[in-house]
């Protein structure tokens, strides 16, 4: 079974200079059980997409079916079923851990007691639970990032949709955080689609990887076949890959440098 | 991390959401902020307070165009004072959280729009009505008398203003990403609003021209009902204008209030 069927995806936006295509017709199938990588250059429809699948954004074309429910005709649907993580964490910071999660639990129509016996089996498996009286505020910024997907989680969505999950991470918390998204997937089948300015991370996680260029898909396969396929030379990276797909320094261009300050 | 095991079967059929039970939700989170911040309660409540101990007894005496007291005409344009800048201010949070990303991980869920926005606007009716208490509480001590189905009359009218600015607020702010850009845009609202629809002193005193233009005020309409109500007049045409303005105006505020958030940062 699909996850995710787009058919022509498109979206216009209207401006004062005239309409700009950010997405330009995307056909994409994700199956269940898959890590999908979906990479582009700055300003390539990456976002976008991911605004139209999560029901953030309106679609101006083509069709859509988001874990087996249409995009357009019941979103409501559509967001009972998903899980999002964005780049900015989502969580006020006056807050306790505890009860953002509860209160996220709540948003899906869980009693108070079972949003309650939820959010401290996450906070358990997400190795949270020391710090479930603590301010959001005041938690590391891969402590945050694991709230932040405990959150996605609490109504057990099939499909999560993590949004630049490690950008600003340091790299024992991106570690984790890679670890996290494996067990998700090989021990519970959750379908993630991933977008990411790391390369090495859609190599480590992704079982593929969809390349948007302008709007369209330019490429996608495995990571091994991308590399086989646009690579110039036997040890090629996915960043020589990238290169030669889009024209684009990708590194150079849009890859934030990871801090420890920063989620 | 732990390796236990994160039970995330898929449900087969996830509850649906419903209107009464998501407003109470959002509400409760809000109230529950509000709560938590005392100063929010108690310096929102000052300037309408400064105004009734320093401004009040100046018109002590003095004809305002009424048959009741000088209180009976200031209190209720400080009660709508108290909402119209109170609630106009709100939507600084919302800037604040829509740059945490708050509001967008809410739209991802299936909360209605509506909740969203009514649990918000309900927790600013009660925190701004709680204020009214306090501040009618402290006119009493200075020497108004007005009957109690007026004041709670009273009461009503700044709850309803309080959903409709502060909804108008919130769509307001959804489209604008710096809270310095958002003061300067409710100051150019409000102190007009406050100037032309009678607050402090009644338009009747006004020349013509500025009683007239004050007519296109829809808060002229809600003091004028309010002031009728301290007098004990509950069934004058004043109040009825009133009250279907301001019920109008709820319902017009809350609608695109709703759409701005269905919209919010597409």
């Amino acid at each position: 079974m699909a996850l995710i069927e787009t058919s022509g995806l498109t979206r216009t936006f209207r401006t004062k200079r005239g309409p700009v295509h950010a997405v330009r017709g995307i056909d994409l199938t994700v199956p269940a059980g898959e890590i999908l990588g979906f990479l582009g250059p700055n300003g390539a429809g990456k976002t976008t997409t991911l605004r139209m699948l999560t029901t953030l954004l309106p679609p101006t074309g083509g069709t859509a079916r988001v874990v087996g429910c249409d995009l357009a005709a019941d979103p409501g649907a559509v967001r009972r079923r998903i899980g999002y993580v964005a780049q900015s964490s989502g969580v006020d910071p006056h807050t306790s851990v505890l009860e953002e999660l509860v209160t996220q639990a709540r948003l899906y129509r869980l009693s108070k007691a079972d949003a309650l016996a939820r959010a401290e089996e996450l906070l358990h498996d997400l190795d949270l639970t020391e710090l479930a009286e603590r301010r959001t505020g005041a938690l590391s910024g891969g402590q945050r990032r694991r709230l932040d997907i405990a959150m996605a989680l609490t109504h057990r969505p099939a499909l999560l949709f993590l949004d630049e999950p490690t950008t600003g991470l340091d790299p024992r918390s991106r570690a984790e955080l890679w670890q996290l998204v494996r067990r998700l997937r090989d021990e519970h089948g959750t379908t993630v689609f991933l977008t990411t300015h790391y390369l090495d991370e859609a190599d480590a996680l992704a079982d593929r990887i969809v390349v948007v260029d302008r709007g369209v898909i330019s490429a996608e396969g495995t990571p091994t076949a991308l590399k086989a396929r646009y690579g110039s030379s036997a040890g090629a990276t996915l960043q020589d890959a990238f290169l030669a797909i889009t024209g684009h320094d990708f590194t150079a261009e849009t890859v934030p440098r990871p801090t420890r300050s920063r989620v | 991390m732990s390796a236990a095991v994160i039970p995330l079967a898929p449900q087969a059929d996830p509850p649906r959401s419903s209107l009464t039970a998501d407003t109470a939700l959002i509400f409760s989170r809000y109230a529950r902020q509000t709560l938590r911040s005392r100063y929010q309660m108690v310096f929102g409540v000052l300037q309408p307070l400064l105004y009734l101990v320093f401004f009040g007894p100046l018109l002590t005496g003095i004809h305002l165009g009424s048959t009741g007291s000088s209180w009976q005409v200031l209190v209720p344009g400080l009660l709508l004072q108290l909402s119209l800048f109170g609630s106009a201010f709100t939507g600084f949070s919302i800037i604040i959280e829509k740059n945490h990303g708050i509001v967008e991980r809410m739209r991802v869920t299936p909360v209605s729009r509506l909740a969203l926005l009514l649990g918000r606007v309900l927790r600013d009716a009660c925190l701004f009505v709680t204020q009214g208490v306090l501040l009618v509480l402290a006119a009493l001590a200075m020497g108004l008398h007005a009957p109690l189905p007026g004041v709670l009359i009273g009461f009503a009218f700044v709850g309803l203003l309080t959903l409709s600015l502060a909804s108008l607020s919130y769509a307001v702010a959804l489209n604008v990403d710096r809270p310095q850009e958002y003061g300067p845009l409710v100051n150019a609202f409000t102190m007009p609003s406050m100037l032309l629809s009678g607050l402090m002193l009644p338009m009747t005193l006004a020349p013509g021209w500025l009683n007239a233009l004050s007519h296109l005020v829809p808060f002229r309409y809600l003091v004028d009902a309010m002031r009728d109500a301290y007098l004990g007049h509950y069934a004058t045409p004043a109040v009825l204008e009133g009250a279907a303005v301001a019920l109008a105006l709820a319902a017009l505020s809350l609608t695109i209030g709703t759409r701005v958030f269905r919209k919010a940062g597409a």
